[in-house]
């Protein structure tokens, strides 16, 4: 998907051609579609629960889609992410389709885990995603051993370990990091900075510098506005390339902001944040509102460009919806399989 | 393939041809050797366990054989490196983790419980987790409380998990060997009194398959269901109580998941009396789930309730005095067997 005329700090190169406008036109409105797909996904998931055809728990990205896409348009299909319980934005990015999504979340059995999974648990083998997990900060052991795995075969993979930053309150990231420091493992540690550790801030959970933690380890270390998608991409593609090269370990923390509450029935959130903090995020840092300003600025695209990919994610999302609220649930027998291997 | 002799007296006069007495501490280290020649895959990793070869000296000289690449000593971060092995089986890798006391699984419960048992399941059966975490269980060394539990039960409890509790070094190569094997989370607990325990081994390859328990010893008047180093109590309470005129059966279930039920089952409905000996703490332990199989399987068949002998429900003491007190021994077997038989 990168094309090598898309500079990696996101900028214009100096020989800007038709065709190189072009391929820059057509890569960034791809991230743009990534991350529409991303939030009208959410606004569906949130009607499906809200209407109470979703059971379970949801977790909502939105607000957030430029770390999804922005890192993993720097991964190749073969790469390998974990993920959160807040990871639909994750598996969308990295590749999963969104009729199956939808139907792992209603769980259906065309779903991507036949419905055993649900939207905390989703992981797809051919994308390239170990799964999503509903323990904080549960997959840093799972990435890094993952991480070892592709540098003992020597495959160039690499992977990319999605936490928020409630993680940084759980012991196992930190002995994940030194390990992977130590043995210079091609791993990057995502952190989604969106303020909140569930329902508290983190200003009143984490001490000192977040940064210096990495740091602390001798681990590459890059902060990045998580809303613009251009600058966290230009910072993956950074430390991916270093850590497929065999420099090690990185980590990215991207700082961003749900736009929702901890999950769907959060609702009364004044107790923890101001309405008018959340206002203004959405008003003024909004991922996708950022990209597009900046394509418009650019002459790269205008109102037709966005207005065709706005049909085009509108008609996927119906699509995706109708299938999984008319695919089948699961066989009863299924209940018993796939206990063990 | 059958066992010719399972005593840990084992002078075994009469090894069959190509059969050789080792210990089962180098049981062990064959089975890894073995399969890590077998199998480029197959890597090692833990506190201590390249030059050090761990504290018991099970891994000695795998370092020097394999390289540091497969044999990997970590940091002191069980929670980590088990997590690692998960992310490791998970792509393509078959990880045996070392978990230098089985106290220490308490740091890696999550890895184990909710991450290594569940993926399987939670993914619809896409992904696998071929990990094997090999640790011990057991008391009389006199570690106190937190290096002598043995908490095999609690991962049997778990969905997703097998669990193996060898108790002679026939029965260590061949489990091991099918737990490396095995594409699902394997615990794979050694007693660690048992590393210096002598047994035959035959020369060549052999397996051994989990779910299928082993009759250590037939009898008719009783049957004793024994775990790992109980197996050994059980079988010189057998020798005890032959000369009171009993003849006991010993049963070792191998794996405890899975269980063979059906051998339990079939020995109890012979026999008619069952005792279960197990070094868990008795109270929602191994035995009594082993209990609760024979009642729902043989209950007609008995001629008196399942019996029960388990640790001590306390946090195992450090006094060498106390500490005995704490676990199975054969004469509390013998004490329970002729109760149970009439005999006291």
């Amino acid at each position: 998907m990168v094309s090598e005329h898309i500079t990696s700090s996101g900028e214009r190169p100096l020989a800007f051609d038709e065709a190189t406008r072009t391929r820059e036109r057509q890569f960034w409105l791809g991230l743009y579609e990534q991350m529409l797909t991303i939030r009208l996904f959410e606004e569906q998931v949130n009607e499906l629960y809200m209407s109470a055809k979703m059971p379970g728990l949801a977790h909502l990205y939105s607000g957030e889609e430029a770390v999804a896409v922005g890192v993993c348009a720097a991964l190749r299909r073969d790469d390998y992410i974990t993920s959160t319980h807040r990871g639909h934005g994750h598996c969308l990015a990295k590749g999963a389709a969104v009729d199956r999504m939808f139907a792992e979340l209603l769980g259906k059995q065309p779903g991507y885990c036949r419905g055993k999974g649900g939207s905390m648990h989703i992981a797809d083998q051919e994308s390239g995603n170990l799964g999503a997990n509903a323990i904080v900060g549960g997959s840093a052991g799972i990435a890094t051993g993952a991480a070892l795995s592709c540098k003992r075969r020597g495959s160039g993979q690499v992977v990319a370990c999605f936490f928020g930053d409630g993680a940084l309150g759980q012991g196992l990231l930190y002995e994940a990091m030194n390990m992977a420091a130590l043995w210079q493992l091609p791993v990057i540690y995502v952190c989604e900075n969106n303020l909140y550790n569930e329902y508290t801030p983190n200003r009143e959970t984490t001490a000192g510098d977040m940064l210096a933690r990495p740091r602390a380890f001798g681990i590459q270390t890059e902060e990045v506005d998580g809303q613009d998608v251009r600058a966290v991409y230009a910072a993956a593609v950074r430390l991916v390339e270093r850590a497929r090269r065999g420099e090690g370990p990185a980590y990215l923390q991207c700082n961003t902001y749900r736009f929702y509450g901890h999950h769907v029935g959060d609702i009364q959130r004044s107790y923890y944040r101001a309405r008018e903090e959340e206002e203004w995020w959405k008003a003024q840092r909004d991922p996708l509102k950022i990209l597009s300003s900046w394509l418009r600025e650019q002459g790269l695209a205008e109102e037709r460009h966005f207005a065709e990919i706005e049909r085009r994610v509108r008609a996927l999302i119906e699509a995706g919806v109708r299938f999984a609220l008319e695919a089948p649930y699961p066989d009863p027998q299924e209940v018993a399989q796939h206990v063990y291997a | 393939m059958s066992m010719p002799s399972v005593s840990s007296a084992a002078s075994a006069p009469q090894a069959p041809e190509g059969w050789r007495e080792i210990t089962l501490g180098q049981a062990i280290r064959e089975a890894l050797a073995e399969e890590m020649r077998r199998d480029p895959r197959v890597l090692l990793l833990g506190e201590d366990v390249a030059e050090a070869g761990t504290p018991f000296k099970v891994l000695s000289g795998l370092v020097e054989e394999f390289g540091p690449e497969r044999v990997i000593d970590t940091p002191i971060s069980e929670a980590g490196f088990t997590g690692i092995g998960v992310g490791l089986a998970m792509t393509g890798m078959r990880p045996v983790v070392d978990i230098m006391f089985g106290d220490f699984l308490t740091l890696a419960m999550d890895q184990i419980v909710n991450q290594a048992a569940k993926v399987h399941y939670m993914s619809g059966g896409k992904l696998k987790v071929p990990l094997v975490v090999r640790t011990t269980l057991g008391a009389t060394r006199r570690s106190a409380a937190q290096h002598s539990q043995s908490l095999h039960a609690w991962f049997s409890h778990v969905p997703g998990l097998k669990v193996v509790l060898p108790s002679t070094p026939y029965d260590a190569k061949g489990l091991l060997k099918t737990a490396i094997r095995d594409d699902n989370p394997v615990l794979f607990f050694e007693d660690k009194m048992m590393y210096q325990l002598k047994g035959l081994v035959p020369a060549g390859e052999y397996t051994i398959p989990f779910g299928v328990a082993d009759i250590k010893r037939e009898g008719s008047d009783l049957t004793i269901v024994a775990t790992s180093s109980m197996v050994q109590v059980a079988l010189a309470a057998a020798s005890a109580l032959e000369q009171l005129g009993i003849s006991a059966e010993v049963i070792d279930p191998r794996t405890t998941s899975p269980l063979d039920k059906q051998t339990l089952i079939e020995s109890a409905r012979k026999t008619s009396r069952v005792i279960v000996v197990d070094e868990g703490y008795q109270s929602y332990g191994v035995t009594a789930e082993i209990a609760a199989v024979i009642n729902e399987g043989a209950f007609y068949y008995l001629d008196a309730p399942v019996k029960r002998l388990g640790a001590l429900d306390v946090p195992v003491p450090f006094s060498p005095v106390l500490e005995d007190l704490t676990v199975p021994t054969p004469d509390a077997v013998v004490e329970m067997a002729r109760t149970l038989c009439g005999r006291a």
